[in-house]
């Protein structure tokens, strides 16, 4: 209507310059065929919080993007065969010493390809990272008690993935075919023979011979690039649409509620920060590749059974493993009137460690259980405010960490001047007891916190102010919290031990009886949160 | 050469053939031995002159410095073993790496500045060899680090690594002791560990490996020493745990640095 009274400004707005008309063209032409708004409406508004521990599992998601992106190099230049050959390339120290065509190739990349040597230490320090950044992330999710219903199974799925991270690590560790990636195998080996009756079949049916066999690494080969990656991106993909479904996990704020997520949409913000975030990890692994070695291949030369470096140790994530059986006593081992050897000294670690990844997987059904607790929770929990799951994560901290440490009680003996044998009673005594210690500490620290949470909440805090009073007295003033400061001082669950009550037939069950006395264990010490009804009381 | 010419029959006559070739080998020997001979003489004379100072001034210092643990006539006590028969070699790893004299007992004997002058660990040395027999110091040949690397790092790898880890990077041992780390050892001292086997370690004798393995050896660690790494800092060489705490400290910790910063950005 008023187009030819006051053509500048309409013409702008009716008639898009030339990019943007393609724009809408194409994105047109795509939708039609695809109806592909539909989903970017639906994610696109997808909203995420934001909170820095919320960032791991990203971490976690970039490095195993950049895995793929190296590792996809490696594959290029990388033989898996076993075939064996005389090495003639660069590096000194090695020509002419008889090898596997797998270690070669892997010489080969670090020496002789261009950018070989960069991408190989990107794809390991990456590795390192992955596994690292998920481990924190799980820490995150189980002291914040995000792993609550609704999100028992993506706990499970990641979960998976951990252990998933695992096998793919040790399954890298193990190809380049060097002296420490066969000590690896052979410390594999060896826990797979002690398995009693199916051992020794499944160490041949897995090396197709005797250690080490021809054919091990072409095998690994498979898995390593085929098969276990295949199932990290399958469960990656189920990690990530569980938590679009589930929605994030927030803290306590006004106006975030269990109800609601306050934080920023995937489109624009969250993406364009996410991709940023994603070069930042990026960039960070190979600054780290290109600056430090790791894992100098050369340096351990081809495999060959007898010799045994001093400092041999599996890459971290494999390290809890390696500890366990570093701090079992010698001499477990029993010879059963038939004749055949029970090594408990490998089969107790073994048990013990599957029996500890267990308790993980399960820990959230087991909460859910003891508490009998079966709402939703979109709140992420201060750990404080869970003295008893914070205490049991830090127990499970200080078993694991004593483990890990123990994979390098030979570094610990020499960098700190002790002797290995006191290192290995120390952490054995670590082991056993520190959980217990640990347990206590923690629970204790978060009642004294909560307790002082309630005192903040209630009389407010200690401004540093002192005021003489008319009568001579002194006194410190304390200032009352803001509604925002009290808000995530006083929102929390409040949980009691279940009572113990007959069913249906009149009986009262063993389990009913184990779940109360759990339960009560659960909560039986507990800092009720501060009341409405207190709080006004406080008003004067 | 064909003996039907008058000239040659003639003088195969009067000389046989080879003749001229003995006569060579004749002259040769009797040139090239005495010269040997002449040379070893005043070499042996000069060895004997310095000795028998050496000897006596050797004698002295260890009296002075060492025969407190070892004994006056190196006999042994019971705060030190003796020393017959330990040779010249041992006397110049132990006081040439700085670990006798002993600063206090230990597991093991530590690597400290060393206390006396080569001239004086000579003299205590020759004193040592004086009293009986045992390893000399090697030739210059077998010490020169110019051998096979590749079989030297094979032979370390086998002999060597299960103490003093792949890349010489030390490693742990029982009660206490250690291996040390091998980069900066003089290649004289890493002959001298391996034939006279000092504290903990064992005895490679000749049998078990040749002096040329040795120099092998010694040509492995010193390429190891001259070489920088190719993959950047080494961390140590001490392999996984030194890069897992690396990947945690610095990589986790960094990233978790840029989270937060990233977030603290919105608030």
């Amino acid at each position: 209507m008023s187009t030819t009274a006051t053509p500048p400004t309409p013409s702008a707005e009716t008639a898009p310059g030339r990019g943007m008309r393609f724009t809408g063209w194409a994105a047109n032409y795509v939708d039609e065929r695809t109806s592909a708004s539909t989903a970017v409406k639906a994610l696109g508004r997808k909203i995420f919080p934001d909170h820095w521990s919320f960032m791991l599992g990203e971490v976690a998601l970039y490095s195993f993007v950049v895995i793929l992106l190296s590792g996809t190099f490696l594959t290029f230049f990388f033989d898996p065969s076993m075939t064996e050959v005389e090495y003639s390339g660069s590096y000194v120290p090695l020509q002419g010493i008889p090898m596997s065509v797998a270690y070669h190739s892997s010489l080969d990349i670090s020496f002789e390809i261009r950018g070989g040597l960069l991408m190989r230490q990107v794809h390991h320090w990456a590795a390192l990272l992955f596994v690292a950044a998920i481990g924190l992330h799980m820490l995150r999710v189980f002291f914040t008690g995000a792993f609550r219903k609704p999100r028992e199974f993506n706990w499970v799925v990641g979960f998976l993935l951990f252990v998933m991270a695992m096998a793919l690590g040790f399954t890298g560790y193990s190809l380049p075919d060097d002296l420490l990636s066969g000590n690896g195998l052979r410390i594999i080996d060896g826990m797979i023979k002690a398995v009693p009756v199916a051992g020794a079949w499944i160490s041949y049916l897995l090396f197709g011979d005797e250690f080490p066999g021809t054919d091990i690494i072409p095998r690994l080969y498979v898995l390593h690039i085929m098969l276990l990656p295949a199932i990290t991106i399958a469960l990656i993909g189920i990690h990530l649409v569980l938590m679009v479904v589930n929605k994030h996990t927030q803290f306590a704020a006004p106006g975030r509620t269990n109800d609601n997520v306050v934080g920023s949409p995937i489109l624009p913000g969250f993406a364009a920060k996410a991709a940023g975030f994603f070069f930042l990890v990026f960039g960070v692994i190979v600054l780290i590749a290109s600056f430090f070695t790791i894992n100098p291949i050369w340096n351990y030369g081809p495999y060959d059974p007898s010799p045994v470096s001093a400092g041999t140790q599996p890459d971290w994530y494999i390290g809890f493993a390696d500890g366990a059986l570093r701090l079992i006593p010698s001499n477990l081992d029993v010879v059963d009137p038939f004749g055949f050897t029970w090594a408990f000294g490998v089969l107790i670690p073994l048990v013990g460690l599957v029996v500890f990844l267990a308790a993980v997987a399960l820990y959230p059904f087991f909460e859910a259980w003891v508490t009998g607790d079966r709402r939703e929770h979109h709140i992420a929990e201060r750990p404080r405010n869970a003295p008893t799951r914070t205490a049991i994560g830090a127990a499970g901290i200080t078993f694991y960490a004593a483990l890990w440490a123990a994979a390098s009680s030979d570094l610990i003996a020499t960098h700190f001047r002790l002797t290995i044998e006191g290192v290995i009673l120390a952490l054995q005594i670590a082991t056993v007891f520190g959980p217990f210690l640990a347990y206590f500490i923690t629970k204790r620290v978060c009642l004294a916190l909560q307790r002082k949470d309630r005192e903040i909440a209630l009389h407010g805090f200690e401004s540093g102010r002192i005021v003489r009073l008319p009568g001579g007295e002194y006194i410190e003033v304390h200032e009352q919290l803001d509604d925002f400061e009290r808000w995530k001082l006083v929102s929390f669950d409040e949980y009691q031990p279940i009572m113990v009550r007959p069913n249906d037939q009149g009986k009262i069950t063993v389990s009913q009886r184990l779940r109360a006395s759990l339960s009560r264990w659960f909560f039986e010490d507990r800092i009720a949160p501060v009341t409405q009804n207190e709080l006004e009381s406080q008003k004067h | 050469m064909a003996p039907t010419s008058p000239a040659s029959a003639r003088r195969a006559g009067r000389r046989s053939p080879l003749a001229t070739a003995a006569l060579l080998v004749v002259g040769l020997l009797a040139t090239g031995g005495a010269y040997a001979l002449a040379t070893t003489t005043t070499a042996t004379a000069e060895t004997t002159v310095a000795s028998a100072q050496l000897i006596d001034e050797g004698g002295k210092l260890f009296a002075a410095n060492c025969a407190s643990c070892h004994g006056l006539d190196a006999e042994g006590t019971a705060a030190g073993p003796t020393l017959i028969g330990a040779g010249a070699l041992a006397v110049d790893f132990q006081v040439g790496t700085g670990r006798m004299p002993m600063a206090a007992s230990g597991p093991q004997a530590e690597v400290k500045p060393v206390q006396f002058t080569q001239e004086q660990i000579d003299a205590m040395a020759a004193w040592v060899a004086d009293l009986a027999p045992g390893p000399a110091v090697p030739a210059d040949r077998y010490i020169a680090g110019d051998g096979d690397a590749a079989i030297g790092a094979e032979l370390f790898r086998i002999n060597c690594a299960m103490c003093h880890n792949v890349a010489g990077a030390g490693g742990a041992l029982t009660e206490g002791k250690w291996a040390p780390g091998l980069a900066g050892v003089d290649p004289v001292h890493i002959y001298g560990a391996m034939v006279t086997g000092p504290q903990n370690m064992p005895v490679f004798s000749d049998l078990n490996l040749t002096p040329e393995e040795k120099n092998d050896i010694i040509t492995y660690l010193l390429y190891l020493e001259e070489n920088p790494p190719v993959g950047g800092w080494d961390l140590g060489s001490l392999g996984p745990v030194s890069e897992g705490l690396f990947i945690w400290i610095f990589g986790l910790g960094g990233l978790v640095a840029v989270t937060i910063w990233l977030t603290a950005k919105s608030n």
